[in-house]
């Protein structure tokens, strides 16, 4: 896929953030195209969480500049819930509302933000509940569910909002490892139709087949960002080789 | 030492007469307290401190002396002051039952602040970060996500607080009141039989405690439909 003519969904430039005196990350700069999937990975305290959770403003950023889908986020920005309901999420810990439905889960937020009538909020979500397989499960509650299943809701309700770009943060992290597949391919349709994505993950087959760019992070730092192929077998970077080497080798 | 029966069927009735009173007291106190109550904790979490600190200030006054001596200074203390006199409030604290209610909504109000907040807190930080990823405004996010999982929470220290208050109408018979307790005192006067009038009225709040208990179970089974794992 050619990278020219297409717009920049997200762009970073120069973004430090501290947490006191804890500098989590030091002059990052990256840009993401529309329909772009990237991959970032590192080792844990790396800042990699903090990078994307920069993106829709759960943590503020210190200095730089960050614009998601052509709005700049400043101390300013009246809108960031806006900015928010373009920008979908999905955490390790799933974070489904544990006292709605399946389905209350999924409409909550197209009926709030985006006014939608019950019915049509109602049909969206089934239609994505389809899509990650479970619509069976609409009316069970999220304690009901398998780890697996729940990441898969998670997954539907940030996509019943229409994001523009989807941020992932270690989304198979907290899985039983035979629930780690479903939502990885739930993952891999959402690539192949076009979603731009963040993902931070260390799932390296994933990332080898979906990914159009990997991101190493090492001490608030992109240390080193390739092409896939490039990334895994040719690595540059001694850190990398050293990260590589130890989530490889067994 | 005889234990008069008939006394104590005698007596019964007669204290029930006063259970109106100790409803009225019970349910408009409980009532304005938690709309108190849920002020106080807006402007405690509320993040600025010309908010926050009078509110600690009231809570810490209110909690930390005898709900008696907040009786009594309202009752006694309030009509002294000239412009307390003059107020349009001077009708509610004029009546000793307008006193004790203010009195026990402002003491409940206090207590159940804190219950509330302890309710707020215990909400998982992750489920706020979804809401707000979700786009959720944060009023959004404070009546749908945040405030029916720090109700659920919050719910059995609230029962608790409720039986306390139930028991702390009984105050109000030290201002005149002829709730159950007062139309007891006024029968234990009369009769100089302090046990039987006493273990019988003990017996009715224990009977009204144990109906608080019932409806507070009853919703906390409701609240934690959520929770319960099929099998």
């Amino acid at each position: 896929m050619s990278d020219t003519g297409r717009a920049n969904a997200i762009e970073m430039e120069n973004v430090n953030k501290f947490f006191g005196g804890f500098q989590a990350l030091k002059n990052v700069s990256l840009s993401v195209k529309v329909g772009e999937r990237i991959v970032v990975c590192g080792p844990s305290g790396s800042g990699k969480s903090t990078l994307i959770r920069c993106i829709n403003r759960l943590e503020e950023h210190d200095s730089g500049k960050i614009v998601v889908n052509g709005h700049e986020l400043t101390g300013a920005v009246k809108d960031i819930d806006a900015v928010r309901s373009e920008v979908g999420m999905v955490f390790q810990s799933f974070n489904l509302f544990p006292h709605l439905t399946i389905i209350q889960n999924l409409m909550l937020a197209p009926r709030l933000v985006r006014k939608s009538s019950k019915s049509e909020a109602r049909d969206t979500a089934m239609k994505y509940l389809e899509r990650v397989k479970i619509p069976e499960q609409a009316d069970k509650y999220p304690s009901q569910l398998s780890g697996g299943q729940q990441q898969r809701v998670a997954i539907a309700r940030a996509l019943c909002m229409n994001p523009l770009v989807m941020l992932f943060d270690e989304p198979t992290s907290a899985l039983d490892p035979e629930m780690i597949s479903e939502v990885l391919d739930v993952m891999t349709d959402l690539a192949r139709e076009g979603m731009t994505m963040i993902c931070v993950t260390h799932e390296m087959g994933f990332a080898r087949s979906v990914a159009d760019n990997v991101v190493f992070m090492d001490y608030g730092e992109i240390v080193e960002m390739n092409p896939p192929e490039e990334f895994f077998d040719h690595p540059r970077n001694e850190r990398t080789k050293l990260f590589l080497s130890q989530i490889l080798s067994h | 030492m005889t234990f008069d029966f008939a006394l104590i069927a005698d007596s019964i009735p007669k204290m029930l007469m006063g259970i109106g009173l100790t409803f009225q007291l019970l349910f408009l106190s409980a009532v304005l307290g938690l709309v108190l109550a849920i002020t106080l904790l807006l402007m405690r979490i509320s993040g600025r401190w010309y908010l926050s600190v009078p509110t600690m200030v009231y809570i810490y006054i209110f909690r930390g002396t005898p709900i008696l001596v907040q009786i009594f200074i309202i009752y006694y203390g309030l009509p002294q002051l000239e412009f307390v006199r003059d107020s349009i409030f001077w009708p509610i604290l004029r009546e000793p039952f307008g006193c004790a209610v203010l009195a026990l909504t402002l003491n409940t109000g206090a207590y159940v602040s804190e219950i509330l907040r302890g309710g707020v807190l215990g909400v998982d930080r992750g489920l706020k970060e979804a809401g707000a990823a979700l786009g959720l405004s944060a009023r959004h996010r404070l009546v749908y996500i945040t405030a029916p999982i720090a109700i659920r929470l919050a719910l059995p220290a609230y029962s608790n607080d409720v039986i306390s208050l139930m028991k702390s109408t009984a105050l109000a018979s030290t201002i005149t009141l002829l709730d159950m307790m007062g139309i007891a005192r006024t029968i234990v006067a009369e009769t100089y039989a302090p046990y039987e009038v006493f273990i019988s009225l003990m017996v009715i709040y224990l009977v009204l405690t144990w109906m608080i208990q019932r409806s507070f179970g009853w919703m906390e089974k409701r609240m934690s439909r959520h929770i319960k794992v099929e099998a």
